[in-house]
């Protein structure tokens, strides 16, 4: 690990607009520290400004940025109305991580990519320019979506899969003043700037996280894995999904493990929104899907496996 | 007297004597500090003034150092020094070299090899200087060779053979002839590699993490070119072995050199990265399985062969088919491992090699013959138990292979296993049941220990042997409580010091029964002496709760027979049993599994294990081992797989978020039932190693359920959703 400055923020003020590295839980900033993937030159400790609350707002629910994993899990409201959120948490990472890790955070949790963790390795996301080594190397858990020839990695977490499905809405302070990105415009893709994992500009800091009114209806987490625990995603699925006289009548999905961001598609929702469900149906959906999916060899499978699993997925929640 | 151990002891010693200690199911002595973190391990002795050493890895796959700008990094703060002293190691020793292994790092042989140390006064700016050390090398990545191949590859050791393989498969009523992959494993125990070294004028003492002792003693010593009376290594606790430190490795090494050279102690621990890149890799295997039998399943013809990998110059070579030279029948045989030299970390001892892979990829090929036979694989494997050692007709000592197939199955319920795949659907899961053999080879080594019984009546139990997690001290205290009659807390047990007496050290499963018999032979001198104290023969001693007496001659506190504390040594060594009795370790698994039918997801719903490994010295520490070793064939089964990037050898998943062992959540209820049974060939505990018997085939039973869940056959491990896909029934056709 290299040197660095460490202070800390005492409000939310004191951390907009600073170019020093915001540290929460830290539960991946660090281990990338520890690898020097990640070098910062200071960091700015923002465990205290607040920010750790989860209040109503309306029909809704606005999260504090500094909310750990394992309170937004546990939260009552959540458990009831967001289901979806909680049981993507939880799918995640290990208790004692949750404990730590943050929902601003967590959004900023970067890829997995083995060549990304390790400096000898060519990587644009990492160094740009370098290259990309997982492109004809060990690629199994890599993109099949939105990829580019700069870069093939995936965003790894549940939580903003869930919350892209959720419509979810990340709420920011810049030194300009506040704004708020629409969940499932937060993270981009990678283009030829991988190194850039989302919107957030520099110095801006993630304040709260706010769900809309509850979707209702059945909502479903599937998060497939090589281990029943400790193990990101090969892929996974969001679902809300809410039927009305043996029809879909509101569809919201998301997809995990399959881009650099989570990944959704308004179309798919809309193809599947006042149908009635049929293994025929699923798989129409899936041809939408993964119309563009494309493997990298080692992550073939990937493109069939996220179309048995959103069939499943899809299964369970409108009784089918 | 020699020590050899050349005649079975059939005296039932340990039935006869009335402690009543031994087998049972002792708590580990130890246990408490370990879980309350009091256990010292190495990279936790704190020596005064210890600078901090931190290995820097090589940036290339194979080729040479041609400079290391040590300067750049010298001026940097806290540093004390850059050293790449030809002595470093290359690469790690393999379990029981006693010798220095390969030794200069400025020769690159792999992605990651240890290349330099630099040492500084904290670990902090040990690692900043060793990321920043320049390092320029002469590159001959391009004319190496990644992936192991038959062409390139040559016989390990001579093939056995016996009668016409080929003819008997032309004849055979039904043939099985598939292929199948494994892929590399890591040991991937808890605790990194890690030593502290310290200098006395011309006498080291280390404290490392290592299984053999003794063997690390002549190891390090040859590998710094001094005598081994001037090397002392303490390892009383281990975070794991399995296989990673048999023999000693960089850390070693390097700290011991520059704990020299800068006149004070030096600690280095290695990075998870490091240890999964550095130490020691089990090889990836490709078996073909060729069996051959009649209608009635009776096995005649019977082949396995496999490829295995290793660097060049390295003598180790993954026994794949160790267990297949006595299991099963078949007069017509072939069996063979060659080796294919790649540039890749070194290959060598992880848990149970030979038989973790080699019987899981039996096992499955046995099952499908048990389909072809329409024979219950129970019965099928009944029917193919030799009389002696195919084509070598060896006798057997005590094997409970039937046994074991029989109580597994009944414990397990084996009879409500449907035959036909895809019979059981529960909701989105396929539900099937399959079972496999275990087998593995016994091993007796050579040990040394010392026991005293004081003049107050406690017994003490000294060898350098470890604990690696096994329950060493447990045991031993357990056989020298039983031997000389006193209760389990007036004994006291001392391991892991290389002053202390050669044990066998840990490891091939060898370690209770070895060291255990050395302990026994030390307590049998002991009583030797009381009895001609008490006036009566050893025979007729009986020592219990501190008490002597025998026949006709009235009961007397020991410690009135004791003027003095009574110290014996023990010794054991192999001898001809080993060559003249096949003496092996049986067993058997049942397990039911939970295939997605959407997503290929396998999940383990219960799991029995029945096995029979002679005495059974410690009742929860052999349970506890036989769970281990099937939860690694679990792993094996479903998740560990070491990914190399086939264009320049490094390795990709190289700590534990990423190597996939299993987690808590993978494993189900587990059952184990343990079979006693006395082995008086394999040593005069009449025990035998359980160690790694837990591995040997439970992956097999796996790959079997999983067929009989779903009707896929994998025959390429790990079986990760991926690999069952394509051969999945539609999910929502109704179960058959």
């Amino acid at each position: 690990m290299k040197a660095f400055d460490y202070s800390r923020a005492e409000a939310t003020a004191d951390a907009v607009g600073q170019s020093a590295r915001l540290i929460a839980g830290g539960t991946n900033l660090l281990d990338l520290m520890k690898l020097e993937v990640e070098t910062p030159e200071a960091l700015l400790d923002i465990t205290r400004i607040g920010l750790n609350a989860i209040d109503a707002e309306g029909e809704g629910l606005r999260i504090g940025a500094l909310v750990s994993n394992s309170d937004a899990a546990a939260d009552p409201r959540i458990r009831r109305d967001w289901p979806l959120l909680s049981r993507a948490i939880l799918a995640g990472a290990s208790p004692q991580l949750r404990n730590k890790a943050t929902m601003g955070g967590n959004l900023c949790q970067r890829t997995r990519c083995g060549y990304f963790m390790d400096n000898r390795s060519a990587c644009n996301k990492r160094e740009p320019g370098s290259g990309c080594a997982a492109i004809g190397g060990v690629n199994r858990n890599h993109a099949i979506l939105g990829a580019s020839s700069d870069c093939i990695a995936t965003y790894p977490g549940d939580m903003a899969v869930a919350l892209s499905a959720l419509q979810a809405v990340v709420h920011t302070e810049r030194p300009e003043g506040a704004r708020e990105i629409p969940m499932r415009h937060f993270h981009r893709l990678p283009g030829d700037t991988p190194q850039q994992d989302n919107h957030l500009e520099s110095g801006e800091v993630i304040t709260a996280i706010s769900l809309p009114a509850p979707l209702g209806g059945r909502q479903i987490y599937r998060k497939v894995r090589d281990r029943a625990s400790y193990a990101f995603a090969l892929v996974s699925v969001a679902a809300a999904l809410r039927m009305e006289e043996g029809r879909i009548a509101s569809v919201h999905l998301a997809f995990g493990g399959v881009a650099h961001t989570p990944w959704t598609n308004d179309h798919v929702d809309e193809l599947l929104t006042g149908e009635r469900p049929s293994p025929a149906l699923f798989d129409k959906a899936a041809d939408l899907l993964l119309e563009d999916a494309q493997g990298q060899g080692h992550n073939d499978f990937k493109i069939p496996l996220l179309r048995r699993a959103l069939a499943a997925v899809l299964a369970e929640a409108t009784g089918e | 007297m020699s020590d050899t151990y050349d005649t079975p002891d059939t005296r039932d010693m340990l039935d006869r004597t009335r402690q009543g200690v031994i087998g049972q199911p002792l708590d580990r002595p130890e246990g408490p500090l370990k879980v309350a973190g009091q256990a010292t391990y190495a990279a936790e002795y704190a020596r005064e003034n210890c600078a901090e050493g931190v290995l820097v890895g090589a940036t290339i796959s194979t080729g040479r150092v041609t400079a290391i700008h040590k300067d750049e990094v010298l001026a940097m703060p806290g540093v004390l020094g850059v050293y790449a002293a030809p002595q470093m190691l290359r690469r790690p020793a393999q379990g029981t070299a006693g010798e220095a292994p390969l030794q200069d790092p400025s020769r690159v042989d792999y992605p990651l090899q240890p290349v330099a140390l630099v040492v500084a006064e904290t670990f902090e700016q040990a690692t900043a200087a060793a990321k920043a050390l320049r390092i320029d090398y002469d590159d001959a990545s391009d004319k190496a060779r990644f992936l192991p191949t038959q062409e390139t590859a040559e016989a390990a050791k001579e093939p056995v053979t016996a009668g016409d393989l080929e003819a008997a498969l032309r004849d055979a009523a039904h043939v099985i002839d598939a292929n199948f992959t494994t892929p590399g494993h890591a040991s991937a125990a808890m605790e990194p590699h890690a030593a502290v070294a310290e200098w006395d004028g011309d006498d080291l003492t280390l404290w490392g993490s290592l299984q053999m002792i003794a063997f690390n003693v002549a190891e390090l010593a040859d590998s710094l070119g001094i005598d081994p009376k001037h090397v002392r290594i303490l390892s009383p606790y281990v975070g794991g072995g399995f296989g990673s430190k048999l023999g000693i490795s960089h850390e070693a090494v390097a700290a011991s050199l520059a704990a020299r050279e800068l006149g004070r102690p030096v600690r280095v621990v290695m990075s998870r990265q490091l240890v999964f890149q550095s130490i020691m890799r089990r090889s990836e295997t490709v078996q073909r399985i060729r069996l051959g039998a009649g209608a009635d399943g009776r096995l005649t013809a019977f082949g396995h062969e496999a490829l295995v990998s290793n660097l060049p110059e390295e003598s180790f070579s993954e026994p794949v088919t160790q267990a297949s030279e006595f299991l099963y029948a078949g007069d017509n045989r072939l069996l063979g491992v060659r080796k294919s030299d790649i540039t890749r970390l070194t290959a060598g001892s992880v848990r149970a090699p030979g038989e973790a892979v080699g019987m899981q990829a039996l096992e499955v090929a046995m099952d499908e013959l048990a389909i072809a036979t329409n024979l219950d694989p129970v019965e099928l494997r009944k029917r193919n138990l030799p009389e002696t050692v195919p084509g070598q007709g060896t006798p057997y000592s005590s094997r409970r292979l039937v046994e074991a197939l029989d109580a597994g199955a009944a414990a397990f319920g084996w009879d409500q296993r449907s035959p036909t795949p895809c019979a059981r659907r529960e909701g989105e899961w396929w539900i099937g049941m399959g079972m496999s053999s275990a087998a593995r080879v016994n091993i007796l080594a050579k040990a040394e220990a010392r026991v005293t019984l004081t003049a107050q009546g406690h017994v003490v139990v000294e060898t350098d042997h470890t604990d690696i997690g096994t329950g060493s001290y447990a045991i031993f205290g357990q056989i020298a409580a039983e031997m000389l009659g006193q209760p389990i807390d007036r004994t006291t047990v001392k391991l892991g010091d290389s002053l202390l007496p050669a044990g066998s050290g840990s490891g091939g499963s060898w370690g209770a029964s070895s060291t255990g018999s050395a302990v026994f032979y030390a307590c049998e001198a002991i009583r030797a002496t009381l009895a001609q104290a008490l006036g009566c023969s050893a025979d007729q001693l009986i020592l219990k709760d501190g008490q002597a007496w025998a026949e006709g001659v009235d009961a007397r506190p020991v410690t009135d027979l004791l003027t003095e504390d009574l110290t014996r040594t023990g010794k054991i060594e192999p001898g001809e049993l080993m060559e003249k009795v096949n003496q092996s370790t049986y067993g058997a698994f049942f397990c039911e599994v939970a295939v997605n039918a959407f997503t290929g997801e396998t999940r383990l719903r219960r799991m029995t294990g029945a096995f029979g490994f002679g005495r059974v010295l410690n009742a929860k520490t052999a349970r506890s081992q036989c769970i281990g070793g099937m939860v690694w064939g679990i792993g094996s089964a479903l998740t560990e797989e070491l990914s190399f990037d086939a264009r320049d050898g490094h390795l990709v998943n190289h700590d534990l978020a990423e190597y996939h062992v299993p987690v808590h959540a993978d494993i189900p209820p587990m059952e184990v039932i343990l079979l006693e049974e006395r082995d008086a060939d394999a040593s005069p505990l009449q025990s035998k190693g359980v160690g790694e018997l837990g591995i040997c085939g439970a992956a097999g039973a796996i790959a079997n359920a999983i067929y009989n869940a779903c009707g896929v056959r994998l025959r390429d491990f790990p079986m990760t959703p991926d690999k069952l896909l394509a051969d999945l029934p539609d999910p929502f056709a109704p179960a058959a």
